[in-house]
């Protein structure tokens, strides 16, 4: 372990895993009791192993929820992902204080999630944070849209999923990007709040950036 | 030959540390000494083939050749700017490539080199991360950037500015500096070898516990709010909690920490900023780099105005912070570090979108 103790990232405490399930193939929500405060929108450090490096995960439930939970794919050759996911209810998980500064707001925003990078805003959701927020989602299957019926019933029309694989009802087929660009007249006084892989942030913003919308209005979090 | 024999491609021995080499010397049943023989011919020659090395007898050699390749690949283009500075490409797989960039001057002869192919850090102002993250560099192709370049013997500095965050590949990173320090290695002085990064912590406080080289971190803004707009790490990773772990190590006597601040006309090099810097910087000792901002193409963020940067530099060497302007290179040829272009080569992958 590290010796400087002070970092959020490197000192460890060990939860007891309530439940990890594949709510899509490859895909799993871990949850565990909360026992402490954050604010939605933070990540969480997390390891198998006291030894071993923490990876990090944004926390995927509510401020006030009992427990915290965490969305995560098994990256095939990863690290901690495949260990991960044989964990059973009961085994221990070490986890680190939420730490992280990405934080939403009350006013009007958009928020755009590629894959896994919905967690974020499902937290916020979660923690009353989803009026006035247009949600996109996008992902390359149907069985990809974590948490949708919950967002539906909330957010109904603001909430738009992108599959770029499957064609279905209530979808649009494509890639959040090609949604993005098909968009007109995209307010340039509101926030714009981007989750997901690298190449996701950085296309989407590209495409914002090519819009009109300030640098400033684009808020990035990248799953490095 | 076996099934796994045609479709797993052997490792290569290039990038492998002297304990590394000891470990593969056991595993094929050779005496130990066969390891320094080995990393001898890697890293103080520039022999392109097991035959050359004349000290191992042919039936080792075989063994060797058998298990692994050697991994030396050599550059396929080279692009010259009228200022000396001269852009290598090498290819990393059939469609991934990196850039090297070498930067000779009249004191020293620098090379960039990468660490990863593209960059998952996503900093609004820079051209790599503009094209997303294609693969990570081994320890080994990040050493033949130095190895197979023909002024491999001229070099004097090595630094780690060119495509790719070090510290999202550390294990490598750390592998690549042991091995240009090492005594069995081409043995540089950790003092002419710097590591840049935005500050992913974790990976830099091993870094300064267990390296000698120097470090070079990428600010750009001393405001959480405003540094956030430029690179999402800050999110993760704030500035304050970087400067803090620089603060927490012991840098010895000689180990030099640099600030590497891209100036932005009248963005980031306003008085305020001035005091903030000496502020944050207080109890660091460290100097600044102030680094020229070449407009690029669709970046909304504004050149550097030149008497602003002046004026700037001034005022930090006013406050007692050693702050020098970095010269653009290799401007006509798109090699200014950490800038560096292949975007008509690389091919984005299909990601989770
Ligand atoms: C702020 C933040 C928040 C995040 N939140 C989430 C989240 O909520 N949910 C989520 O699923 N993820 C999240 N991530 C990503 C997460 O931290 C892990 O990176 C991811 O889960 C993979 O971890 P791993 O250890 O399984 O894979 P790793 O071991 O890190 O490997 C990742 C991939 O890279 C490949 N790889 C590894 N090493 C090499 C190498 N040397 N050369 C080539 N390829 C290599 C592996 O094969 C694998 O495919 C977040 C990341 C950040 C920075
Ligand atoms: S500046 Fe460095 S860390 Fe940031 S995107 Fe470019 S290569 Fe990556």
């Amino acid at each position: 372990m590290n010796s400087v103790e002070s970092k959020p990232n490197v000192k460890f405490k060990s939860v007891s895993i309530l439940s990890n399930t594949e709510i899509s193939p490859n895909v799993f929500l871990l949850s565990f009791k909360r026992d402490f405060a954050f604010k939605a929108g933070q990540v969480l450090g997390i390891a198998v192993s006291s030894n071993d490096d923490a990876r990090l995960y944004s926390i995927a439930s509510g401020e006030n929820d009992e427990n915290i939970s965490l969305l995560y794919n098994i990256k095939p050759g990863g690290k901690l992902t495949p260990n991960l996911a044989i964990l059973r209810p009961d085994d221990t998980l070490w986890i680190t204080v939420p730490f992280g500064s990405y934080a939403g707001s009350d006013e009007p925003a958009y928020w755009i999630a590629a894959g896994t990078g919905i967690a974020p805003f499902y937290s916020m959701f979660r923690s009353g944070l989803g009026s006035d927020k247009v949600l996109i989602h996008g992902s390359r299957t149907l069985d990809a849209f974590y948490f949708s019926d919950e967002l539906l019933n909330d957010f109904g029309p603001r909430y738009v999923r992108c599959c770029s694989q499957q064609e279905g009802e209530g979808t649009y087929h494509g890639r959040v990007t090609q949604y993005l660009e098909s968009l007109n007249n995209l307010p340039e006084d509101q926030k714009y709040y981007l989750c997901g892989s690298a190449e996701m942030v950085v296309e989407c913003r590209e495409i914002l950036l090519s819009k009109g919308i300030p640098f400033s209005n684009v808020v990035a979090e990248i799953y490095f | 030959m076996s099934f796994a024999e045609t479709i797993i491609p052997k490792e290569h021995l290039l990038g492998k540390t002297l304990p590394d080499l000891k470990r593969i010397a056991g595993k094929l049943g050779l005496p130990a000494f066969v390891a320094a023989q080995i990393a001898y011919w890697l890293y103080k020659t520039n022999i392109q083939s097991y035959d050359e090395m004349t000290n191992i007898s042919k039936k080792v050699r075989l063994l060797l050749a058998e298990h692994y390749e050697l991994g030396v690949v050599e550059p396929v283009k080279v692009q010259q700017s009228e200022d000396g500075t001269k852009k290598y490409l090498f290819p990393v797989s059939s469609h991934k490539f990196i850039e090297t960039a070498f930067i000779p001057d009249a004191r020293r002869n620098t090379l960039c080199v990468s660490s990863q192919v593209g960059c998952k850090m996503g900093c609004l102002f820079c051209a790599t991360g503009r094209q997303g993250f294609q693969d990570q560099l081994s320890a080994g192709q990040i050493i033949n950037q130095l190895r197979s370049i023909p002024e491999r013997e001229l070099i004097t500095n090595i630094v780690f500015m060119g495509m790719g965050e070090p510290f999202d590949n550390a294990e490598e990173v750390m592998k690549a500096q042991e091995i240009l320090t090492a005594a069995y290695g081409f043995e540089l002085s950790a003092r002419k070898v710097t590591v840049s990064t935005i500050g992913i912590v974790p990976a830099m406080e091993v870094f300064l516990r267990e390296s000698k080289c120097n470090l070079a971190v990428s600010m750009h803004s001393p405001f959480d709010e405003e540094r956030r707009k430029l690179m999402p790490i800050q999110h993760v990773y704030p500035i304050k909690d970087v400067i803090d772990t620089i603060n927490c190590a012991d840098l010895g006597k000689y180990r030099r920490v640099s600030i590497e601040y891209i100036v932005f006309g009248e963005l980031n090099d306003t008085q305020k900023h001035v005091k903030e810097l000496a502020r944050l910087l207080n109890k660091t000792r460290c100097r600044i780099n102030l680094i020229h901002f070449h407009p690029v193409p669709n970046v909304p963020l504004p050149p550097t105005n030149e008497d602003r940067l002046i004026e700037f530099q001034r005022a930090l060497n006013e406050k007692g912070i050693v702050t020098t302007i970095r010269a653009s290179r290799g401007l006509d040829i798109d090699a200014a570090c950490g800038l560096l272009s292949t975007k008509a080569l690389i091919q984005r992958e299909n990601g989770d979108f």
